[in-house]
């Protein structure tokens, strides 16, 4: 089959876990096709030719270098000129990028510079004869979509998590190309930068996530959340909509059908009462614990294993135990 | 200011959900519709800019067969000031057609700011803003957090994974909305008469030949049931067991 180009998203110079994902996905499409390219762009202030060996060995055959100070942080316009003007110079059959953050804003920018069918949020693709299949969950993941996209070339955006990291090495030739437009003359311009918290796990990319409820009953317990994330050493903290619009904690943090949606290794409820917009956002999560006094909850329905029991006295048992486990290798 | 909202009716999001007999869409019997959680804080976002900033005029834009002229008919209820309706047969998973539509008819509005929801809940893609603001050719600010308008300009927050950015932008703009930014008002009686005399405008949407299309909808797969493991602390040790020899996590 053709080639696909990648957009390879970095943060800080650095590429990101749905980097390594997007380029796996592509080299395992071209894989599946008869074989292609996998070429993958990326936007760097500097420093980009660092970048090939580790896209290299994940499947990428060419690594596309724009570098400029002005790629320091998301410069969104500049970015989508640059993906789509390669896009066009031709023999790509397909744009992938993450459905990130920055990758749901960068997608549909690049499908309209193209004029290309674009669908965001996938967690399957195929490649049909002249068409491109994928699979969308769609109504918060209670449904999935099966697309058809009808063009030359079309533009994807993939779901975090869904498409495994592989390796595929081979050493990538790099080339270095001009950015399509200024990022240093965009019309909107990032002011600021506001970290989340020195050394914390995104959600997104947190192999175990521990997730509060209203059962917790004050802001000042989810303290025993943080402690059993910090027993597990890679958990990121999560909470329902009823917590962060308490203000417990904050929004960025909600995890459901308008917050965040995940789908780590392990993910521990805790005084979650498992509402149907919250199971939206997590019931794809490979192992679900549950930890609730009601044993009615409807988070029982879908906990792979559930304590019935007060949170305020379980979970600390918990963190002690996982500990004592890490502890002893 | 002049503010276009564009809105899209979609399902309660509590409901269950059943795929159509032509396994290709959900079966909307019984489902109730009403604007979608994130078109309606861009509502009420608009409406607050300009009950702040002065005289200005709130325009509501949907794209949709005449089912969407009742959720025109809500967004004035909570005070749009008019409407425009972008008649089509039937919806469709064509994010950029839809966006050329929009564009078609916001290009000539003259308005100074176009606010949507981050995205829909139905089809969940987040497309349809961000092409509006591309093929317009105007600044695009998505998953705004918190939006501030003044002097011509407009300065937003964004919550990416981990880190919030907060940027600076030029108007005219598309702007789309995050949840956490207003709690959208409810209409007040006076609201809702006062919308049946405000002037819904019909007309017809070009959306072309469609290149996205649905090929079916199925139910994801079920989890396997639930399983208690036991009561209380006691059951901790039994937890970790499991966590260890079973799923293998710990």
């Amino acid at each position: 089959m053709p080639n696909i180009l990648v957009f390879a998203e970095t943060r800080g110079g650095a590429l990101r876990k749905v980097a390594f994902e997007t380029v796996s996905a592509a080299r395992a499409l071209v894989d599946a096709n008869g074989g292609g390219q996998v070429h993958a762009l990326c936007t760097v202030p500097s420093g980009a030719a660092g970048l090939a060996e580790q896209l290299g060995k994940h499947g990428a055959d060419v690594v596309l270098t724009a570098e400029n100070p002005g790629f320091a942080n998301y410069a969104r316009e500049a970015v989508a000129a640059t993906v789509a003007a390669r896009a066009k110079s031709g023999g790509y059959r397909v744009v992938l990028v993450s459905f990130s953050a920055q990758g749901r804003d960068l997608a549909p920018r690049i499908a309209a510079k193209l004029d290309a069918p674009v669908a965001a949020d996938v967690t399957e693709i195929r490649i049909a004869g002249d068409s491109v299949v994928v699979k969308h969950p769609v109504y918060a993941n209670k449904v999935i979509a099966t697309l058809q996209l009808d063009g030359p070339l079309v533009v994807l955006s993939t779901r975090p998590g869904a498409f495994p990291v592989a390796e595929s090495p081979r050493s990538a030739t790099v080339e270095s190309i001009a950015p399509a437009s200024d990022p240093g003359a965009e019309k909107v311009v990032v002011k600021e930068m506001q970290e989340g918290g020195k050394g914390k796990i995104d959600l997104g990319e947190a192999p175990v996530i521990i997730a509060g409820g209203r059962g917790l009953k004050a802001p000042e317990n989810f303290k025993l959340v943080e402690d059993l994330a910090s027993a597990f050493g890679n958990a990121a903290v999560g909470a329902t909509r009823a917590v962060t619009d308490e203000g417990w904690r904050p929004h960025s943090d909600q995890i459901g059908q308008t917050g965040r949606q995940v789908s780590p290794q392990l993910y521990v409820a805790v005084g979650i009462s498992g509402a149907i917009q919250h199971l939206a956002g997590m019931r794809s999560s490979k192992t679900i614990v549950a930890i609730n006094k009601d044993k009615e909850a409807p988070i029982f329905k879908v906990a792979d294993y559930g304590i019935v029991g007060d949170v305020l006295e379980v979970v600390p048992a918990l963190t002690q135990a996982v500990r004592e486990a890490k502890a002893s290798g | 200011m002049k503010i276009a909202v564009c809105l899209k009716r979609t399902p309660d999001s509590e409901s269950r959900f059943r795929i159509a007999g032509n396994r290709a869409a959900i079966d909307e019997t019984g489902l109730k519709f009403d604007i979608d959680d994130f078109a309606s804080y861009a509502v009420e976002v608009a409406l607050q800019i300009n009950e702040k900033q002065g005289p200005g005029e709130t325009v509501a834009f949907a794209v949709g067969p005449d089912s969407v002229q009742e959720t025109l008919r809500k967004a004035m209820s909570m005070g749009v000031d008019r409407a425009v309706q972008l008649k089509t047969d039937a919806s469709t998973y064509d994010g950029l057609a839809i966006a050329k539509a929009l564009a078609a008819e916001l290009k000539a509005g003259g308005f100074d700011l176009i606010l949507f929801g981050k995205h829909a809940f139905d089809t969940s893609g987040g497309i349809v803003g961000t092409a509006t603001a591309e093929l317009l050719g105007v600044a695009c600010v998505t998953a705004a957090s918190k939006l501030e308008i003044a002097n011509g300009k407009g300065t937003a927050r964004r919550e990416l994974e981990g880190v919030a950015e907060i940027v600076d932008f030029s108007l005219p703009a598309v702007v789309t909305i995050d949840e956490g930014i207003a709690r959208p008002r409810y209409p007040s009686l006076k609201g809702i008469m006062a919308a049946k005399k405000k002037p819904l405008e019909t007309k017809p949407a070009q959306l072309g030949q469609a290149r996205v299309t649905v090929k079916g909808m199925e139910l994801p797969p079920d989890r396997p049931p639930g399983r208690i493991i036991g009561e209380g602390v006691a059951a901790v040790p039994e937890l970790v067991r499991l966590l260890r020899s079973e799923a293998k996590v710990i």
